[in-house]
Order: structure tokens, then sequence, then C-alpha cells
């Protein structure tokens, strides 16, 4: 099984390209891209049973916590750096976001969209938004900045980012209008304004 | 836990070479011999021979029993047997003595042939590239161009690195473990009080104490009580002995007192009767010569890393002061420079510098997932 954010990622990342991919989870975005795109490139994982599953996947992943950048890699040494499903989990948002245009020419980031309505309607309610793409409660969630769509483009604006490619998904299928309504996922792809 | 299946009875073996080996000091060694052991079969292809490089005090006994009496398998038996991470019913395992050694292989403590006395103080200091070179001259007598792995800890990770520098075109996958891409001002001066106290042992003789029918106890056991405080971490040395009274009250003297004394000096006076004192201080300095920098006056390591081209595993161990996670990382990063295929993995563990010898289940884990890859 591949996540809804994958192909997407994929479509974005050229063949035999430098990737890295941050907070890669188990290994398999990596895996799918190396397969799909022969792409090179490292994983970067902070818990042991990721590193170890990310081995297991035949990715080669680099144990450092990203909270503390990426000092291990040289600025411009990749053609794509991933943040999947992580940046919402970080406590370091803008020092992530200009270490990922430091080491790659271009960035990637899928997070879970709060302003999406049923997690609007769930606030509306008087609760924390529980869904496919938040899939926490409140006391035991690894998310610590969550946003909307809104919200992460008007940073983007803030910190010299351009934004040059967006695709919004709700349970696996793209979504084509009021996004920040209508999507649960936000894929972005983007690069420093010149 | 699963049951543990060892190599079972192993033999040693002795590889005889007449061709002199320079080595890096000047010196020739006009004739030597490598005692080795393997474990598991070489393939037909020859492609999956995986070489076991030794650290200061190691051996070529990695795994396995000489007699089902003896107390101890090899050094690295939790993880070289059939099933174990490093499969010996799928990899050919070489682990050999290496050159300067006190357990077979050609050493000061050797006959030399000139003189028909042991060497002693005329043996060459040898380093990691002599000892990649030796090892390579032993590769070629048993036919393998290319091992699978090639893998240390300790000094032996950095004879895993030299030989993927050295030669990229024999090395598929390196794993460096617990090592360092060059020793610190700490480290050298802690080998150097290691040496001065053999050095200063009046029953050192200037290294040639086998004439004298004697060999330097006092140094070389204060050599390794030494050594081995740096090996462990001050929390395991903590949980293992505290400030526990061997008779549970103070006797206000100088004999042993406290636990960890006991287990220093004990570890110590083992040590002093199996091991050669010269053997000791050559090893150190080993250590002290490595540096993939120095011989070209390369600008980095990353320059120095340039050639290799094999996969590579770095891992290190939380505790290891010795040899600490940030001296792995610094090869890593080399690595990176270089776009080289590497993962690493920083373990947590208690343990010191020696965790890289404990059998513990996510570093067994990571070395079982890793040659995986390396059979595919």
């Amino acid at each position: 099984m591949t996540r809804h954010d994958f192909q997407t990622i994929a479509g974005w990342v050229k063949p035999g390209a430098r990737v890295l991919d941050l907070g890669c989870g188990d290994g398999t975005l990596l895996k799918y891209l190396q397969d799909q795109r022969q792409v090179k490139g490292y994983g970067v994982e902070l818990t042991d049973a990721n590193i170890l599953a990310s081995i297991k996947h035949g990715v080669n992943v680099i144990q450092s916590d990203l909270e503390i950048g990426l000092s291990v890699f040289e600025s411009g040494s990749f053609d794509c750096v991933i943040l999947s499903q992580t940046l919402q989990a970080m406590r370091h948002t803008e020092p992530i976001l200009r270490e990922m245009l430091r080491v790659g020419r271009e960035g990637i980031v899928t997070f879970p969209n709060f302003g999406y309505w049923k997690n609007r309607l769930q606030v509306l309610r008087g609760h924390m938004p529980v869904s496919d793409d938040i899939p926490y409660q409140w006391y035991d969630t690894p998310n610590v900045h969550l946003c909307t769509m809104h919200d992460f483009e008007a940073l983007c604006a803030q910190l010299g980012i351009r934004i040059r490619e967006r695709v919004v998904m709700t349970a696996g299928k793209q979504v084509n209008f009021m996004h920040n309504f209508t999507g649960s996922l936000a894929v972005y792809r983007f690069e420093k304004a010149q | 836990m699963q049951p543990v299946s060892s190599v079972g009875i192993v033999v040693p073996q002795t590889a005889h070479f007449d061709t002199p080996l320079t080595l890096k000091s000047g010196a020739v060694l006009p004739r030597y011999d490598l005692v080795y052991e393997t474990y598991g079969t070489l393939n037909a292809s020859k492609s999956n021979a995986v070489l076991v490089c030794h650290a200061l005090s190691g051996n070529h006994h990695v795994a396995g029993k000489y007699a089902d009496s003896d107390k101890k398998p090899g050094w690295w038996d939790n993880m070289v047997g059939p099933g174990k991470p490093i499969d010996t019913d799928r990899f050919y395992v070489i682990g050999l003595n290496n050159l300067g050694g006190c357990h077979g292989s050609t050493g000061p403590a050797s006959i030399d042939p000139a003189t028909s006395q042991p060497f002693g103080s005329r043996f060459p200091l040898v380093t990691v590239e002599d000892w990649v070179e030796s090892q390579a001259r032993l590769a070629d007598r048993l036919g393998i161009r290319q091992f699978a792995a090639i893998m240390g800890g300790s000094l032996g990770g950095m004879q895993a690195l030299h030989w993927s520098i050295h030669y990229p075109q024999r090395v598929r996958h390196c794993l460096v473990i617990a090592s360092a891409p060059k020793l610190t001002a700490q480290n050298i001066a802690f080998n150097d009080v290691a040496r001065q106290a053999i050095l200063t042992d009046p029953e050192f003789h200037g290294g040639d104490f086998y004439a004298h029918n004697t060999r330097p106890r006092r140094g070389l056991r204060l050599a390794r009580m030494l050594g081995h405080i740096t090996y462990l971490s001050d929390d395991v040395m903590g949980s293992k002995f505290g400030r526990v009274l061997r008779s549970g009250a103070f006797n206000y003297g100088y004999d042993v007192e406290f636990e960890i004394e006991s287990y220093l000096r004990y570890q110590g006076d083992q040590f002093a009767e199996r091991f050669d004192a010269n053997t000791y201080l050559l090893m150190t300095k080993a250590l002290d010569y490595f540096d993939p920098t120095h011989h070209h006056a390369l600008p980095s390591l990353a320059a120095a890393l340039a050639p290799a081209t094999a996969d590579f595993l770095v891992l290190s161990f939380t505790s290891d002061w010795r040899f600490a996670p940030e001296r792995s990382r610094e090869i890593v990063k080399a690595l990176l420079d270089n776009a080289r295929r590497v993962s690493y993995a920083e373990i947590t563990s208690g343990h010191g510098h020696d965790a890289f010898l404990m059998p513990d289940a996510h570093y067994h884990a990571l070395m079982r997932a890793y040659m995986e890859r390396v059979i595919a």
C-alpha cells in the first residue's frame, strides 16, 4: 500500500534525482521513489524502529534529529528535499524549511490541512479533530504545529519561499475547489523565491 | 530468545608468506605468517566472503571454540555463526590475527629467523595500512578478489575504512562500528599513558624481556586497567560496581576495598598473563598513526574517502566516549559529501566502547538487516 501523496511526490521528482527524505519513517516513500524514479538519496530518521525498518527496506538512512538541523549535509547537495507528514510534528518549523532549501534546490512538504471542513466541524462541536490524516487524540499526538493551507502559504511568503505546485487531496482523491475547506491533505512543491 | 547456535569446534590455520612486505615505516618484513580462521563455506563464485578485522586486543578467534571444554568462545561469537546476524550458513567469514599480534601471526614474540631469537625490540612498527596490505595478500591466497563485506569495531573499523579507500574494487560493503576516522589528542594521551606504564616497567628490558625470561606484568596490567576504564561508561561502572565494598567496611589501607578495584585488578592481571607487551605497544601506535588524510596531505576526510565506492554502514553507541558518536558522524559526513551510499545508526547503549561486543537486540537486528542487503 502506498500513501496517497506518494504518487504526487513521485510525479514531481525527476528520474535519477538526488533526494533527501526527512522523517522518512520506515523508508516506504524513499523505496517507492527508488523503484519508480531511480532516485539516489537518503532518509533521515530519529527512532530506532524506523532506522531498522528503513534498512530492511533497502534505503540508506541516517539517524539524526531534524530539530537540530541538517548540518551533516552540504548546501545544494540535493535536487529535492522531502518532508512528508512531518512538518506538523516539528518544533522548529521555520528553521527546517530554511534548511530544506539550503541543502536542496526544491522542497516538497505534505501535511494534514487543519482547515479541512471535517476538522473545522469537530472544533465547532467543541472537540479537537481526529481524522484519517490527523489520527491522534489531543493528549497522545506527536503533532505540535498543525496549520491550515492559508497559514502555510502565509509562512512561505514571509520566508521568501515560492510555491511551484500544490496538490490537495481528500481520501486519496484530488480536490479542485475551495482547497482550504475541502482538502484533508496538502502537498506542496516549492523553491527559493529569486 | 531463539536458541543460539555456534560454528562449533574451529581450527586455526596458518598462511606463510615469502614475498617481502615493505611497511609504511620503510622497514621490510622478508617473510611472515598470518594465522586465521574461517567459518562457513566460500561459494563457487567466491562472492560471499566477509572479513572481520579485530581491535586492539582481539585476534583471529572470532567465533566457535577450540574444544568443548573452552570456557569462552571467540570474541564475536554472539554476532557470527549459523543463523546469527553474520550468518555463517550464507557467508564465508574470515578472521585473522594482524601482523605484530601475539596469537600466532608474526609478531614481536615470534622467532626472528635471522637471529633465532624473538624479534622483541627489533620488530618494526606496523600500521593499519600495513595490516590491510597483509590482509589483501591473505585474500589473494584464498582466491577472494572482492569481499561481500569488510567490517570491524574500533581499530577494526579503521582497517575496514582503509580497505574501502585503498582497495575500493575489493569491498562491496564496509561496516565501520564504534570507530573514528582518526584519534583525538585525548585518545592518543590515553594510549601514551598505557605505553609509558609498559616502557617504564623494569621487566620490559627495552622490549627484549623474552631473553630475560620475564614479562613486564605490572606495566601491561596498568595499561589494561587504564584502557578498561575508557572502554566502559561511567553509568555502567556505577550500576555494576557503584561504591560497593568487598568487606562491607572501610579498611583504611591500600588493598582492594571497592569492587571496582577488584574488577580492574583482576582484568589487568588476566591480561598481563596472556597478552604480549610489545604487541600492546604496537597496536596502540597503529591506532595513533591512523589518519586517512595524512600520507597524501589531503585537505579533508571527504577527500580521503573520495576513492571509496563501497556501501557503508556506520554504527556508534551513545555511551561510547572513547570513540564517541560524533567521531562516527565525521565518517558519515565525509561519505555524504562524496554522495556515497551510507546508513548510520546511533545505538542507545550504556556499555560504553565495549558495546560493540555486546549482544544488544537492536544492534544485532541492524546488523542482521544490513547483512540481508549484503547477500542480495
